[in-house]
C-alpha cells in the first residue's frame, strides 16, 4: 500500500477487495419487513422523511427473505410465531444479520412474568448480531443499531461469508450533552442542580388528594 | 328503557326461568340457566321494546382464590362464569346477561363446563365463543366450528383459568 | 366454457379450450407486506375468485388478560398502551374509566380536558397513519410519507407532553400523569392551525384520486344488519349508516359521552355524503376511507374547544388512588379511532388492589370477523383493499 498513495490524480482510490466489498455490503443492507407490533410503527417511522433510513442505504424493504440480508425483528415474539421467524431467518441467503429491536426481543420485554405465550427474547429462536432496546425504541436507537450493523460488516474477513474476528469498536459514545442548567464542570454542583430539577418535577406532578 | 324495565319485561316473558338478579349494582345483570340462554337471547334481539342488536363482549370470568388462608374471606363459591355484554342499536340501553357455572363439569377435573352457542342470534359471538373456549376453558355446544383461536392448535391448558401451571418449554423454545 | 373444437376455427385469433379452474388455497402472511400486522388470511379461491377467507389469529398473543390479574391497576396501564399502539393514549383512557367507574372516582375538570384534547389528537395520528398505510397497501408510497410527516408534528407533542412517542400511559388512573408543559397550548394550537389546510392535500392524493376509487369502490360492501350481527363499531359501522333512513348516529361520544364530551360541538360522520364519486356504494371501502378523513377535522374541531377550555378549567391533573379496589365488576366503553373498545374489571373481595379479572373487548376483534362475509366474490388483490379498510391493529385483536 505504502507508495501507490497520492501518486495518481485525485479520482483514484487504492482500497483491498474486502473493504471494498464490505463497504458496497454495509451501505445497501436491505432489511426485511419483519414488524410484529409496536416497534413496527417505529420502525416505519425511521423509514419515513425524517428519520430517513434510506440515506444508510437500508431503505429498500425487501418483503421476501430471499432478496433481504437484514432481518429486523421488531416486536414480540410469541409461540406461535417463533416457528414462522425461524423459517423466514432459514430462508434469507448469507450472509444475514439479525436486529432484535425492542424490549420484547432482548428479553422478554414487559411480558417476561406473566407472558405464558411469549418467547422470552429472540435469540432463543434466531442468533441475534446487535441488541436495540427500548419499548420501543426511539429511531434514532434504531438508526444507531443499524450503524452497529455496518460496523460489523466492516469488520469482516473472508470475502462470501466470514464472522468478523476483531469486535468492531463503536465510534459514538453515546453519552448525551445536558442542557446548562443541568450542567456544570463541577460534578458536586452539577449533581445539587439535577437533584433541585427532579426536586421540582415531582411536586409539580403531585396528584391532588381525591 | 331501564335496568328495571328490561328485567320486568324479561320476568314477563320467561318467569321463574330468570334464576336471579341484580339491579344496584353499576352494570344490572341477570342471572339464567344455561340451557335457556338461547331463547332469552333471541327474545332479547327480536322483541321490539328491548332490540339488542349488538353483542359487545362474551367474557369468561373464573371465580376461584388460590391462597387457602384467603379463601374462606374471598365472599364467593369457586364458579366461572360468562357474562354477556349486550347493547341495543336501536333504543340505546345496555345489560348484562350472567351464566354461573361449575367449574368443571360433574365435578371431574378436566372436563370443561358446557353452555350453549349464540351464533345463531349474532354473528359476533362465533369468535368470541372461541375466545372464552380458548382462554377460559368453557365449552359451547352447537357453535359451528369450536377451535382455539388465540393459541397454538396443539396447546395445552386454558390459562385464564386461575390453577393455570405455566408452561415450562414449548417446541423445545425454553418458557421461563 | 366451450369444450375444443376439432374443425378449424374461421378466425385465427380466437382460440376456446375448456379450463378447469381448480380451487386453490393461497395463504397470506403471517409476515406479509402490508402493513398491519401478523394477520394470516387463507384465501380459498376459484382462479383469481376468492370463495372463502378465513383470518387466522394469535400471531401477537401477549397474555394481556393474564397480566391484568396479577398487577395492580397503575402497573397495568402500559400493557393497554400496547393493545391498540397507535392509539395508546384512547386505550389508556379506556381502562382508566373502567377503574374509575368500579371505584366511584370523580375526575376533575381539568383533567377530563387534558384528556379530550389528548385522546382527539391521537386519533388524529391514528387516522392519518391508517390511512397513509391503506394508500401504502394499494401501491401509493406518497399518502404514507405525508402522514408519518403530520405524525411526527403529533408525536412531538405527545413527546413534550409525557417522554414517550408510542407508547406513552400518560393517562392513568385518576386523570393523567402530569400537567401540560409551559407554552404547550400554544404549540397545539399552532399545530392545528397547520394541519387543516394540510387535510385536502390527503383528499387530493387519495379521496378524489381515480385509481383509488377504482380500487375501492363498489367492494367489500358490508350492510348496516350483518355489520350489526358481526358487532363492528367505529367507522366500519358509520361507513355503512345512512342518515336519511333513519339509522342514529351510532358514535359513543355522542350517544353515551364520557369525560366532558357532551360540552364540546362537533359532528359524528355518517352518510350520504353527497360529494361521493357516483362509483362507490354506501358501505363500500371508499365510504369507511371517507369517514375516517372526515373525522379529522372534526377532531381538530374538539382540539380548538379544549385549548379555549383549558384556560379556565378548574382543578388538578390527578387525584389519588382509592386504597384498594372496591369488589364488583364495572364494564365500560369508549369510542376508539378503530370503533368501540370496552374494558371490563371485575374487581376482588377483600382488601386487594389486584383486580380478578381484566377483560378487553377490542374493536378490531369484531371487526375483522365479518372479513369471510364481505370478501366473497372479489379478486385476490381486491383483500388487500378489504382488509385495509376494516383498519386493524392486530395488537388490540391478539391481546
Amino acid at each position: 500500500m505504502g507508495w501507490f498513495e497520492g501518486r495518481f490524480e485525485e479520482s483514484v482510490i487504492t482500497t483491498t477487495l474486502e473493504q471494498g466489498i464490505n463497504w458496497a455490503r454495509e451501505s445497501s443492507m436491505w432489511p426485511m419487513t419483519f414488524g410484529l407490533a409496536c416497534c413496527a410503527i417505529e420502525m416505519m417511522a425511521s423509514g419515513a422523511s425524517r428519520y430517513d433510513m434510506d440515506r444508510f442505504g437500508a431503505g429498500a424493504f425487501r418483503a421476501t427473505p430471499r432478496q433481504a440480508d437484514l432481518m429486523i425483528v421488531a416486536g414480540t415474539v410469541n409461540f406461535k410465531m417463533a416457528s414462522r421467524v425461524r423459517r423466514l431467518y432459514n430462508q434469507m441467503p448469507d450472509p444475514k444479520f439479525v436486529i432484535a429491536m425492542g424490549a420484547c426481543t432482548c428479553g422478554g420485554g414487559p411480558y417476561y412474568k406473566y407472558g405464558y405465550n411469549v418467547v422470552k427474547g429472540v435469540d432463543l429462536v434466531v442468533p441475534v448480531d446487535v441488541y436495540v432496546p427500548g419499548c420501543p425504541p426511539r429511531p434514532e436507537a434504531l438508526l444507531e443499531g443499524l450503524m452497529r450493523i455496518q460496523d460489523k460488516v466492516r469488520g469482516m474477513k473472508g470475502l462470501t461469508r466470514g464472522q468478523p474476528i476483531e469486535l468492531p469498536i463503536p465510534a459514538r459514545t453515546g453519552y448525551a450533552l445536558l442542557p446548562p442548567e443541568l450542567n456544570d464542570p463541577d460534578p458536586v454542583k452539577a449533581m445539587e442542580k439535577q437533584n433541585a430539577f427532579a426536586k421540582a418535577t415531582k411536586e409539580k406532578a403531585a396528584p391532588a388528594k381525591a | 328503557m331501564t335496568a328495571a324495565e328490561i328485567s320486568a319485561a324479561l320476568e314477563q316473558e320467561f318467569g321463574a326461568r330468570i334464576k336471579s338478579k341484580n339491579l344496584e349494582v353499576l352494570d344490572p345483570f341477570v342471572v339464567i340457566e344455561p340451557g335457556d340462554l338461547v331463547d332469552v337471547c333471541r327474545f332479547l334481539r327480536d322483541n321490539p321494546r328491548l332490540r339488542f342488536e349488538l353483542l359487545n363482549c362474551i367474557s369468561g370470568v373464573d371465580y376461584l382464590e388460590r391462597d387457602a388462608k384467603k379463601a374462606p374471606k374471598a365472599g364467593f363459591e369457586p364458579h366461572v362464569e360468562v357474562v354477556y355484554h349486550l347493547q341495543s342499536f336501536s333504543h340505546k340501553h345496555r345489560f348484562t346477561i350472567k351464566i354461573i357455572l361449575p367449574r368443571w363439569k360433574d365435578g371431574k377435573e378436566g372436563q370443561l363446563p358446557e353452555v350453549p352457542s349464540v351464533t345463531s342470534v349474532w354473528a359476533t359471538a362465533d369468535w368470541h365463543e372461541r375466545e372464552v373456549y380458548d382462554l377460559s376453558g368453557v365449552w359451547f355446544t352447537g357453535h359451528p366450528d369450536l377451535r382455539r383461536i388465540l393459541l397454538s392448535e396443539d396447546w395445552v391448558g386454558h390459562p385464564l383459568r386461575k390453577d393455570y401451571e405455566f408452561p415450562l418449554e414449548y417446541h423445545g423454545i425454553r418458557g421461563r | 366454457m366451450a369444450t375444443a373444437t376439432t374443425t378449424p376455427v374461421q378466425d385465427q385469433t380466437i382460440v376456446e379450450f375448456d379450463v378447469r379452474t381448480d380451487e386453490m388455497l393461497v395463504n397470506m402472511g403471517p409476515q406479509h407486506p402490508s402493513t398491519h400486522g401478523v394477520l394470516r388470511l387463507v384465501l380459498r379461491t376459484d382462479g383469481e375468485m376468492i370463495s372463502e377467507v378465513t383470518p387466522h389469529l394469535g400471531y401477537l398473543h401477549r397474555c394481556a388478560e393474564k397480566i391484568g390479574e396479577n398487577v395492580t391497576p397503575i402497573q397495568f396501564i402500559p400493557y393497554t398502551d400496547r393493545m391498540d399502539y397507535l392509539s395508546g393514549m384512547n386505550m389508556n383512557l379506556g381502562y382508566s374509566l373502567a377503574v374509575e367507574k368500579l371505584c366511584g372516582m370523580k375526575i376533575p375538570e381539568k383533567a377530563q380536558v387534558i384528556r379530550v384534547i389528548i385522546a382527539e389528537l391521537n386519533r388524529i395520528a391514528s387516522h392519518l397513519l391508517g390511512m397513509g398505510a391503506y394508500g401504502l397497501d394499494l401501491g401509493t408510497f406518497s399518502p404514507f410519507f405525508y402522514a408519518f410527516r403530520e405524525r411526527e408534528m403529533i408525536l412531538d407533542l405527545f413527546e413534550e407532553v409525557c417522554g414517550a412517542r408510542l407508547t406513552y400511559s400518560y393517562i392513568t388512573i385518576g386523570g393523567v400523569h402530569d400537567d401540560f408543559p409551559d407554552g404547550w397550548v400554544e404549540r397545539c394550537g399552532q399545530f392545528v392551525e397547520y394541519l387543516k389546510p394540510r387535510i385536502e392535500e390527503y383528499h387530493t392524493l387519495l379521496t378524489r384520486n381515480h385509481i383509488f376509487v377504482e380500487r375501492t369502490a363498489n367492494l367489500g360492501i358490508l350492510p348496516k344488519e350483518l355489520a350489526l350481527s358481526y358487532g363492528c363499531t367505529g367507522p366500519m359501522l358509520r361507513g355503512s349508516l345512512d342518515r336519511e333512513a333513519g339509522d342514529p348516529v351510532w358514535d359513543l361520544r355522542k350517544i353515551e359521552p364520557y369525560c366532558g364530551y357532551e360540552q364540546y360541538d362537533f359532528e359524528a360522520i355518517v352518510g350520504p355524503f353527497p360529494e361521493r364519486p357516483p362509483q362507490t356504494v354506501l358501505g363500500d371501502c371508499w365510504h369507511r376511507f371517507y369517514v375516517r378523513m372526515r373525522e379529522i377535522p372534526e377532531s381538530i374541531k374538539i382540539i380548538e374547544q379544549g385549548i379555549k377550555k383549558y384556560a379556565t378549567a378548574q382543578g388538578s391533573h390527578r387525584v389519588e388512588l382509592p386504597r384498594h379496589l372496591p369488589p364488583g365488576e364495572a364494564y365500560v366503553e369508549t369510542e376508539c379511532p378503530r370503533g368501540q373498545m370496552g374494558f371490563y374489571v371485575v374487581g376482588r373481595p377483600g382488601k386487594d388492589m389486584v383486580p380478578l379479572r381484566v377483560r378487553a373487548r377490542s374493536s378490531s376483534f369484531a371487526n375483522l370477523s365479518v372479513t369471510n362475509a364481505i370478501c366473497r366474490g372479489c379478486l385476490i388483490a381486491d383483500v388487500p383493499a378489504i382488509v385495509g379498510s376494516i383498519d386493524i391493529v392486530m395488537g388490540e385483536i391478539d391481546r
